[in-house]
Parts: structure tokens; sequence; C-alpha cells
């Protein structure tokens, strides 16, 4: 009876298991298998090359680590601007303000729409010969503030990462919203009538009551902003040079520009290690501060 | 008990289903299928599938992917799996051609194109099959012969826009004829704050069709090849020359602001609507130019000559081949039915519809003016692809870059050609 239980328990589970290493588990260990083969997609052969794919990803290709840091650059930006300005407009939404509906529904917005078309928009704002910001600029009599903002290297990776905040807030909005909601209204009254004003209330309740969503936003943004590219691509293509280029880029030009589908591979497994590794970091570091 | 049973039977059915997912589609001996990414032709080509099925009562399915991006990567996908069309088509480099043929995916037409004494190939543009063949001795190991069936030709060059040249004081009958000239231009351009040239140089390989052009203009095709091969490095002087171009033509101002990210849809949409001077655009432009502004007053000319030592050659040939599946077992019938595409009639008439250069060379009667020009200078062509040798993808990728580094005037044509050449022994060395 007991084994006739166990079975069943075990048939009920086995289409998830079947569906998680059909689509998950397998075709990870496929790729990291063709990691180490020189393969070009399409002969029947592959070489077999060893860890040679990642060793030469980890001491031989700058323009890989040049397009972590650019994602890296992008992810900073935000983790901090993003951020804080979607727990700012969560934190007002969240007070007794007029029409908090109403800009509940815009903020969430941008998240919404397509990255391309999103990127194409802002590309059209941007651009240095028609865009709007350079004829907004130019009839605020500040010409000398307008330029190519996507193809001048000193602006091009900062533009980019601008419109990847504008695009993201919303999610880390509603986050922070939902959070916010959680927290007992009888905490504030209380705080109230032990004579705190305003910013010892948010200091001494909202922010220690908002460390664990914010390491969950944190995190997310994290893994987000840096596999971050149909934006990139619409904007920029990763230009000018390698200026805008991020690692899902490169590993895009490694299997169609190169046709090198087990260095394309090799690269992503890299990448997925990298991110647990920084997530991990991030995990245990707000854990700490938690305490 | 009912509740266990049913989860059983949804179990089932849900097995069932992924099994009738994953399996293919029964070949059906009266259709052919054709895989393709040319949007602006999928109309004709439904046209063109009608009357076939008329008259030989086979039915032909193109099947549209577009962008070409997503179709590329479908095809290859369709590679590994086998399950590829009957006919379909590569957009990549003759290094990842050569590789289907290896594969065993594409058949060889050499006895199709040879019969009745050599009558399907004397109909077509012998520099457009050229990009299909495969010589004797040839570097990729593919034994000789046709592989392919082009169904268009097109030329890649600049094209003016006469209008612009008269307001610049220009005579728009007599587009620049040298370099020296072209920069000229570029200071006027600048004077009168208009953009000069655009294109779509944020896809790095058109910048590297403007390079080569030019390469071959200065130092001669073997000496190109000779590269190529590892024999002559980047750092050679007539390698800085041709780089040192594109300094120049930054300094001058014949480069519009912002050519390093744009695409060239946006070049396009800039110069139909009279926004640029000029462009460097393939023959497909005619069409396109046609559909943004019907009444854009433009002609087509040849890169302005940096040198004379040398012609100055242009990237041309076959615009899109298809190929027929080695697998399918319809493929004496794909076949007949590309010989009957690239006929005459059906040759015209994709000209006339889709405003691209046929690759039937009777079918040049009906083009539009423009288009003749583009034909005109098919004598000028080559392509990578009939060189016998390919050009790292790594190399290829650090010059089109460094190009645009000297543009964004971050690096020197010096240091750019240094970079290159640093990358050229690497890839070589890893070769070896």
């Amino acid at each position: 009876m007991r084994i006739k239980s166990t079975l069943e328990n075990y048939i009920f589970v086995l289409p998830a298991v079947l569906i998680f290493s059909i689509f998950y588990i397998i075709p990870f260990i496929w790729v990291f298998q063709l990691g180490m083969y020189e393969w070009d997609g399409i002969l029947p052969t592959k070489t077999f090359v060893g860890l040679a794919n990642f060793k030469e990803i980890l001491f031989a290709d700058k323009i890989w680590w040049h397009s972590m840091l650019n994602a890296g650059y992008i992810t900073m930006i935000a983790l901090v601007f993003q951020n804080a300005i979607a727990f700012l407009l969560a934190w007002a939404c969240d007070r007794e303000i007029r029409m908090k509906n109403f800009y509940r529904v815009i903020f969430f917005i941008p998240p919404v729409l397509s990255e391309v078309v999103v990127g194409l928009v802002w590309q059209w704002i941007l651009d240095g010969n028609y865009g709007l910001l350079n004829s907004w600029l130019t009839a605020l009599h500040l010409p000398q503030l307008t330029r190519n903002w996507l193809s001048d290297p000193q602006t091009a990776l900062t533009a980019v990462s601008i419109v990847h905040c504008w695009k993201g807030f919303g999610w880390g909005f509603l986050i922070f919203l939902a959070g916010l909601q959680t927290i007992p209204r009888e905490l504030y009254e209380a705080a109230r009538v032990d004579g705190a004003n305003a910013w010892q209330s948010f200091k001494n309740i909202t922010v220690p009551l908002m460390i664990p969503v914010a390491v969950t936003v944190g995190i997310l943004t994290v893994l987000g902003t840096m596999q971050a590219f149909v934006l990139i691509i619409a904007m920029t293509g990763g230009g000018p040079a390698y200026h805008t280029q991020v690692p899902v880029l490169r590993i895009l030009a490694s299997m169609r520009g190169s046709s090198r589908f087990g260095y394309a591979c090799a690269q992503g497994i890299t990448f997925g290690v990298i991110l647990v590794a920084i997530s991990f970091v991030q995990y245990r570091f707000s854990k700490k501060a938690k305490a | 008990m009912l509740f266990k049973k049913l989860t059983c039977a949804l179990c089932l059915v849900s097995c069932a289903l992924f099994y009738i997912g994953c399996a293919g589609k029964a070949p059906s001996s009266s259709s052919i299928t054709v895989w393709h990414w040319m949007t602006d032709r999928q109309q004709a080509f439904d046209e063109l599938a009608k009357r076939y099925e008329k008259q030989t009562g086979i039915k032909v399915n193109f099947e549209l992917y577009a962008p070409s991006d997503a179709y590329s990567q479908k095809v290859r996908a369709a590679a590994q799996g086998q399950t590829l069309p009957d006919i379909f088509g590569i957009l990549g480099e003759k290094r990842d051609f050569s590789s289907f043929i290896k594969a065993g995916h594409v058949l060889d037409l050499t006895s199709y194109m040879d019969e009745n004494q050599g009558q399907w190939r004397k109909k077509l543009f012998a520099k457009a099959l050229a990009i299909n063949e495969y010589n004797e001795g040839n570097s990729y190991g593919i034994k000789p012969g046709v592989y392919g069936v082009p169904i268009d030709v097109m030329t890649i060059e600049m094209v003016y826009n006469k209008d612009l040249f008269k307001e610049l004081g220009l005579n728009p009958n007599r587009p620049p004829q040298t370099f020296a000239e072209f920069i000229d231009i570029g200071k006027k351009i600048k004077a009168a704050n208009k953009q000069g040239l655009v294109s779509g140089w944020g896809e790095v390989w058109m910048i590297d069709c403007l390079a080569n052009n030019y390469a071959f203009n200065i130092m001669g095709k073997d000496k190109v090849i000779a590269t190529i091969k590892g024999e002559v490095p980047y750092t050679d002087p007539d390698w800085i020359k041709v780089l040192t171009l594109f300094k120049e033509m930054e300094d001058s101002g014949v480069l519009a602001n912002g050519l390093v990210t744009m695409v060239n849809k946006t070049a396009e949409q800039l110069f139909a609507n009279g926004k640029a001077v000029f462009a460097f655009n393939g023959s497909w432009c005619v069409n396109v130019y046609n559909g943004m502004n019907p009444k854009l007053n433009y002609a087509a000319m040849l890169p302005p000559k940096a040198s004379d030592k040398f012609p100055m050659t242009i990237w041309g040939g076959a615009g899109s081949s298809f190929l027929v599946n080695g697998r399918s077992p319809r493929a004496k019938e794909a076949v007949k039915f590309l010989q009957w595409l690239t006929d005459n009639d059906q040759q015209a008439y994709l000209a006339e519809n889709t405003r691209n250069l046929p690759s039937n060379k009777e079918s040049l009667k009906k083009i539009p003016e423009v288009l003749a020009q583009f034909a005109d200078d098919v004598e000028f062509t080559t392509h990578p692809n009939v060189w016998g040798v390919s050009e790292f993808p790594a190399v290829i990728e650090a010059l089109d870059k460094g190009i645009q580094s000297i543009i964004i005037k971050e690096r020197t044509p010096e240091q750019v050609a240094s970079e290159v050449q640093k990358i050229k022994e690497r890839e070589l060395a890893k070769k070896r």
C-alpha cells in the first residue's frame, strides 16, 4: 500500500520533473558540454578543446571583460538611481496623495512596453541630428550642450544606462510599494505618539523593514541589468566601437558573427557563474547588513 | 478514483500532445516549401507560386521568416535538427556555406547547370553564380561545383541626391570621381550645415565593405588576398592608407553625424527624405527609396577612387540565393522550380515588382533608370565569397570597430592597424 502511494506521488511529480529536466537541466548540461568544443553550429563534427574556450575567455578575451565592465556600469547606475527613484516614488504613492492610483498605473507603463520600441523611441529622442533632446536644448538657448548622445563615446553608455533605468524602475516601484504596504500602520502611529518626526519614522521603521525587499529588488536589478541587451541593440548596436558592448551581445557575436557556438556556450556558462557569484555576495552582504 | 483516472488521462494526453508537437510535418509529394527572409518580395513570390501551381499542379509555399537574424538562427537550428525545407537560403559567409555543404544540407547543382549545353548557367550573371560556386583547389575542401541559384543580383555602391547637389552649387550630373573631389564636397556640406554620407555603419559589415573597396583600389586584389592569407600585415602602409581615408572623410565633414551607430534603415530614411547628400547602400535601396519617397531625385555612383593604381572595385554579385536541400525527397522538383523561377518571364516579373536586379541577364529590359546604373556597375564587382579564402571573423570585427574608433577620433589609423594585426596573429597562431 505504501509502495503504491509512493509510486503515485512520483507519478504526480513526474510531468514537472520531466519538463524541468528537458527544458532546464539537460540544456544546461549540453551547453556546458558544448563549451568544451570548437563547433560552428552547422557541421555534424565537433572538435574537443577541453577548457581552452574558458581559458580564452578568462585570459585573452579583452573585449569580453570590457563588456562586463560596461554591464557593471549600467548595473551600478540602475542599482543606485533606478532603485532610489523606484523607492521614492513607491514611498510617495504609499502616502495619502491625490491620484495615487493613476500614478501607480503610469509608473508601470515603461516596463510593459517592448524593449525594441522603447529603444527606437529613445534613439529618436537622443538622435544627434534631429533628436528631441537636442531640439529642446537649442530652444532653451543651451546649444553648447547638444551632441550625438548615442554616437559620442563620452555619453553613449550613460545614455543607454539612463534609458534602461527609465524602462526598468517600474518593477522596483511595484515591489517596493507592495513591501511598504505590508508595514503595519500601528508602528507609525505608535512612533508619532512617542514624538517621532517623519524622518525618524522613516529611518527607524520604514528603512529597516524594507531591507529584505530592497535585497530582492537589488538582486533582481543586478540579474536583469547584467543581462540587458535588446534595448542596447535597438539604440546603439553595441557601438560606437565597443563602448556599449555588453556580455550578452558578445555571446551573440560569437554565435552569429564568428560562428563559434562552443565559445559562445563557454561565455554563457562563465557569465552565469559570475551572476550567481554576484547574487550570492549580495545576499550575504545584505544578511550581514540586516543583522 | 475518478480524479486519479482523470489525472492519468490528462498526463497521457499531455505526453501525446508533446510528442505530436515535436514531430515534423508529413511531407507532401505535390508541394515544395521555400524558406526565405525577404519581406519585400513575399507578395511577388506568392504570385509566382500561384502561377507555378497553375502550370504544373505543384504547390509552392514561400514561408517568410524575418528579420534576417531570426531567419539565420532558424536555418541553423533546422540544419542541426535536419528539418530544413526543400529550398532555403543562407545568410552568412562562404565559411558557413561550406559547412552546410559539408554537412550534406546542400545539393550539388552542377549537373543541372550544365545540362542542355549549360542553358541554365548561360542565362545567369556569371558574377552572381560565382558566389555559389566552388573552384578546383578551394581552401574550404568542397568538391568543385555550383551549389546555389542566385535569384537576384546586387551591387553595393554610393548614391547621391541630385537636388542637394544643385543646392550646394554642384553639377547634379557629375558625381565626384576622385577621393579629393569627394573630400572637397565634404567641406561644402559642412559649410552648408547639411548631412553628408549616411549608411548602416552601426551594422559593421557595411564599413568592412567600403574599406575593402578602397583596399582593392589602393593595393589591388592580390595584396588583399595575401593579407587574408597572413602574408601581408595589416600594418602595411597601404592598409594604413585605407584606414586614413576614413579619418579624412570624418575630418572633412563628408560623414553624417552619428554614422557609427546608424542602422541602415535609419540611413535609408534620411537619404530618402532628402536629409543626406550621399548614401552607401546596396542596389536593393532602389525599392526601399521608392517605397519611402517615389519623387526622390538621385543617381548611383562608384565610390570616388583614392588611387589610380588599381580600378575601383565594389562588392556585388548574387544578392539572394536559393539552395536545394540535399536531403529533400523532392530535390528534383525543387531544382525544376528554381529553373522556372530564374527563367526570363519570372525574373522580369520579380525585377519589375521588387525593383531588384534580376539574376537572369535577359530580364534586364524592364528595370528603372537608377537600377540600370547599378546594373552597369556589375562589371566592377567582387565579393568575399569568390576570393577563395575568408578572413577570421575576429579580424573583420576588429577592423570594423577600429574604423569606428577612427571616426570617433579615439584611435589613429596606425593604432587600429596594429591592433588588427595583433588579433590576426592571435587567430593565425590558434589555427596553427
